[in-house]
């Protein structure tokens, strides 16, 4: 393990901080009128990392080759996996800003600058094999994030969500910490590998600790129950490009992360953590679900939504085999897909004055007077409630197949039991859109990079997604092998 | 037919015709949704004519390895093709029944209508377990919508119940499923036909499928979706789920439960006698108190369909048929009596039975085919209704005789409940003005209940044409229960006992004393 090599697998992370430093350089002399440029680059940057991780998912890397300095990061299968998603939400964010911002007057120069630095720290925190890289990528992310949450600083809304967001994120990351802490005295290292090693041998009680105040801190970071309570007021508040950002990147993120956590530094010792997952999944698709019906916001909405779908996401953490590892990586590209073409639809309904709308009775009759838009946020309902043959459906497939034949018969038997309460939800939205006498008030124009993306979004959750799951299945199977060989 | 792919033609034409609706005007929208169901009728009758009577059990296979974990395999034995010719004769029907009275948002209309008849021939063809859930479950999204939007003024509330009655049976089937595959090993239906579970995991594998086809059926107790469906939905929209959706349970059933779980079948058919017997008697007397002309024939088919469910767990030759006919006599008859409701019902506006009467008077065109169609409900012989009736029963009394006691008065209190309805309606004096000037059938109508007329009158005269293509199949799956039934029960060895009339007589005798 030489420099030369270490610094050749971190190529992405090396393209996107210099991308970052250098806008951040053309933003200070451009100022605001050069925020377009700027965006055009930042998206050119992610694409290039994309495609500087897309040969180690392709070649399926895996293995000693893929570590970096010594183990502190992984350039595997699973983190390029990860890191695609992750490149393609903060890309997707980036196109869809400007029409939003413009409207405010609030397009600035730094946003694309913190989206940058966010998919940054995102993409090390996938990477992580050590505690200390887990908690710089962590908080790299975390710091852009909260900016970017506050950034209508105008807005009061946005302003309290980015509040809300920094004092309990900075809460978890402490809590984090901690399990850090407690995990690194009672191993004597701070390595997963380390980790894994010493634990072999057995948990010790303090270690126990560690691993659930780890996991506190990491249910935070995903929005499960019960740490999910910030998630609606942030998604409501934040600007909407913002909202999507959060629904999408950093979920792939901080879920790739608890699963390198999880199955790699404590992957023989599932038995001691399989059971708080367990409930953390049952607990986040029941109250994401109940949650969900009384809201009249559309965010909230989507944030409980959110909410629901990490649960379904971890009942392939629970079962703890790369079956579920991999079932879960194709639930969250499905869930990307879902998550984009549901806030860019959210972004398209704009009254006759151009503001935007959120409330959900306000969208009456929307099959009437925008049909195109209430046919793609009626399929997105559908694909979320995981009706077939709309691709949500197969996310939920994957991680209930990998549940039964990991023998959690029960396990998936609830877990679709409790789909179908928020399948409740779900078609409240489409009974408001399709039903209800048209309210009329959706009328304003779409940004044509809006109806693109929403156009793409509705393909791939339409059947025709069904023909992407060998591909994409056998991506994932690689990056789930990936994960577990990484030591 | 070589190597043409004729179920996948069939199940692309409507589906091409259901996106192309979308974007077109009324008419034309009309138009096409006709001509897509036209041809996929001509197909049909392709596919009947080609079909190999006592040939391959399945026939006009295709598989395609599209997706990973599961494929895209089509196939259909004589079962699956009766009922693939049952939708798509009733879908051209269908979309007559709404060429005038569906005036708003016509091309979604006919799209949504479209795009269930793909769902409908897929879920009868489909050879591969996931892609059946797929086809079967999707089924709720165009049915959502139709009743959702073209229904009638508790639409909103009959569509939620519909979508999360059927979504929450339809779950806990897909983990029964997953878990099927898992143990097997494999997603092929024929192949986990004849693969042999372990009885004890087969009680809960059968209870699960059982959750999603007694509520799609519907059986009594959880049949209560069906009457606000049919009531709320569109008259087309009711023919087409009491004509087809409705057999999606029904042949749930004969394909996975009863091949798949025989034992399970036999132990739990006390259960399902049971609720036959309660929902014959309970919802015969319920249609006999119905004002509402649709909710009365919506209660009549949940009396039906529990004839259906005698006949499949009588386990032996009789009564599988039978209730195959049961099906498709019930598909066309209930259908044609929802259509006849839906003729009024254009005139007038209303399903209320007072505010008719006398129209044998005004309409006696009409009144004739009422009569034929009510006839048939009731199992006159000579309609297609007396033919599964009878087997179904004659099959069930093999195996319980008190059963087919209390399930035979559903004939009596179904001819109480038909005539009544057909007395009030059609005979009697002229009370309401409006009623009495109501015009006969038009060219569109005949060409609506002419068809469906002869189809029972074929039926009831020579079933012969409809029992000879699943009567090969019908005899495997009776060999698969008889082969499978555990030893000692005595219910299912009598069953599979039929052609040794002698012996299956005694077993009766002593299987009566026993009651």
């Amino acid at each position: 393990m030489d420099w030369s090599q270490s610094l050749r697998l971190i190529a992405p992370e090396e393209t996107l901080s210099i991308a970052g430093l250098v806008l951040l350089l053309v933003a200070a002399w451009g100022g605001d009128k050069a925020s377009r440029l700027i965006s055009i680059l930042a998206v050119a940057a992610l694409v290039a990392a994309s495609a500087l991780v897309a040969p180690a998912l392709c070649g399926g890397a895996m293995g000693p080759d893929t570590s970096a300095f010594f183990g502190q990061f992984y350039a595997d299968a699973f983190a390029s996996y990860a890191k695609i998603l992750i490149y393609i939400s903060a890309a997707a964010t980036l196109v869809i800003a400007p029409a939003f911002f413009e409207r405010y007057n609030a397009m600035r120069a730094e946003f694309p600058v913190l989206v940058i630095f966010a998919a940054l720290g995102m993409g090390i925190m996938v990477s992580a094999g050590d505690l200390i890289t887990l908690y710089i990528g962590l908080e790299m992310n975390s710091l852009a994030a909260y900016v970017l949450a506050a950034f209508l600083r105008t807005d009061g809304r946005s302003a309290e969500a980015g509040l809300k967001y920094f004092v309990l994120g900075a809460l978890a990351s402490g809590i984090l910490l901690f399990g850090m802490s407690l995990i690194y005295g009672f191993t004597g290292t701070t390595a997963f590998s380390g980790i894994n090693a010493v634990l072999a041998d057995g948990l010790s009680n303090g270690a126990l600790f560690g691993i659930v105040f780890m996991l506190a801190g990491l249910a935070f970071k995903i929005s499960a129950v019960p740490f999910h309570m910030w998630t609606p007021d942030v998604y409501e508040g934040a600007p909407t490009p913002v909202t999507t950002f959060f629904a999408t990147a950093p979920k792939v993120a901080a879920l790739g992360l608890t699963m390198r956590v999880m199955l790699d530094a404590f992957g023989d010792q599932a038995a001691a953590w399989q059971q708080i997952i367990l409930f953390i999944a049952l607990a986040s698709i029941v109250v994401g679900a109940l949650g969900a019906i009384g809201q009249s916001n559309i965010k909230r909405l989507m944030a409980y939504s959110s909410i629901n779908n990490v649960g379904f996401i971890l009942v392939g953490l629970a079962v703890a085999t790369p079956q579920g590892a991999s079932a879960m990586l194709f639930y969250l590209a499905i869930y990307v897909a879902m998550s984009l073409g549901g806030f860019v639809a959210i972004l398209m309904l704009k009254d006759e004055k151009g503001d935007y709308v959120e409330d959900i009775p306000s969208l009456a009759g929307l099959s009437r007077t925008r049909p195109g838009l209430a046919l793609g946020l009626a399929m997105i309902m559908f694909s979320l409630a995981g009706i077939p043959p709309l691709f949500g459906f197969w996310g939920k497939f994957l991680v209930f197949k990998a549940a039964v034949d990991g023998g959690m018969i029960a396990l998936a038997a609830l877990g679709f039991a409790a789909s179908v309460i928020g399948a409740f939800y779900y078609l409240k939205v489409v009974k408001i859109i399709y039903f209800d006498e048209p309210a009329d008030v959706v009328k304003g124009e779409s940004d044509v990079w809006h109806k693109l993306i929403l156009v793409i979004s509705c393909v791939v959750i339409s059947p025709l997604g069904f023909l992407l799951t060998k591909w994409l299945g056998g991506l994932t199977d690689t990056a789930a092998t990936a994960l577990f060989h990484a030591l | 037919m070589g190597g043409f792919p004729i179920l996948s033609v069939m199940l692309l034409v409507p589906l091409a015709a259901a996106v192309a609706c979308l974007f077109l005007e009324a008419k034309a929208a009309r138009n096409l949704a006709l001509i897509a169901t036209l041809v996929d009728l001509a197909l049909g009758i392709v596919l009947w004519l080609n079909f190999d009577v006592g040939g391959a059990q399945w026939q006009f296979t295709e598989r395609l390895e599209l997706f990973s974990g599961f494929s895209y395999a089509l196939g259909i034995d004589g079962i699956a093709l009766l009922l693939i010719e049952l939708s798509v004769f009733l879908m051209p029907i269908c979309i007559g029944a709404s060429w005038n009275s569906i005036d708003k948002r016509v091309g979604e209309y006919m799209g949504a209508f479209l795009l269930m008849e793909t769902l409908m021939i897929g879920v009868f063809a489909a050879q591969d377990i996931f892609l059946f859930y797929m086809f079967f479950e999707a089924g709720l999204i165009p049915m959502y919508l139709i009743i959702g939007i073209w229904g009638g003024q508790d639409r909103i509330y009959a569509a939620y119940k519909f979508f999360l009655y059927t979504l929450l049976g339809s779950v806990l089937m897909l983990v029964a499923m997953l878990y099927m595959v898992n143990v097997a090993g494999t997603t092929d239906v024929p192949t986990l036909m004849a693969y042999n579970f372990d009885p004890s995991v087969q009680t809960w594998l059968w209870l699960a499928f059982f959750a999603s086809f007694a509520v799609k059926m519907p059986m009594w107790p959880v049949h209560t979706w069906l009457p606000a469906a049919h009531v709320q939905a569109p008259t087309a929209g009711s023919v087409i789920l009491a004509g087809v959706l409705l057999k999606m349970g029904g042949y749930g059933f004969i394909r996975f439960s009863l091949p798949m779980f025989p034992e399970a079948s036999a132990g739990f058919a006390p259960l399902i006698w049971g609720l036959s017997m309660a929902a014959v008697v309970i919802t015969s007397l319920i249609a006999l108190v119905q004002h509402d002309m649709k909710k009365l024939i919506a209660y009549s088919s949940v009396a039906h369909m529990a004839i259906v469910t005698i006949g499949l767990f009588a386990f032996n030759q009789q009564g599988l048929e039978g209730s195959m006919m049961v099906m498709l006599s019930h598909g066309l008859v209930s259908g044609a009596l929802f259509l006849c409701v839906g003729i009024i019902y254009d005139r007038l506006h209303t399903r209320e039975i007072d505010r008719y009467g006398g129209l044998a008077i005004n309409m006696p065109r009409y009144a004739l085919f009422f009569l034929l169609f009510t006839m048939a409900s009731i199992g006159l012989p000579g309609t297609s209704g007396f033919v599964g009736e009878f087997l179904s029963l004659a099959g069930i009394y093999e195996v319980s005789t008190w059963t087919t006691l209390i399930c035979a008065t559903g004939i009596i209190l179904g001819a109480a409940y038909m005539l009544y309805l057909y007395r009030r309606v059609v005979f009697g004096e002229q009370k309401n003005a409006d009623a009495a000037a109501m015009a006969d059938l038009d060219v569109r109508e005949y060409l609506m209940v002419v068809p469906l007329a002869l189809a029972v009158l074929w039926m009831g005269i020579y079933p012969e044409s409809f029992i000879a293509p699943m009567r090969g199949d019908i005899a495997a799956l009776e060999a698969r229960l008889a082969s499978a039934a555990p030893e000692g029960d005595s219910k299912v060895a009598m069953g599979a006992a039929t052609s040794k009339d002698t012996s299956a007589h005694e077993d009766n005798a002593a299987h009566e004393g026993a009651h």
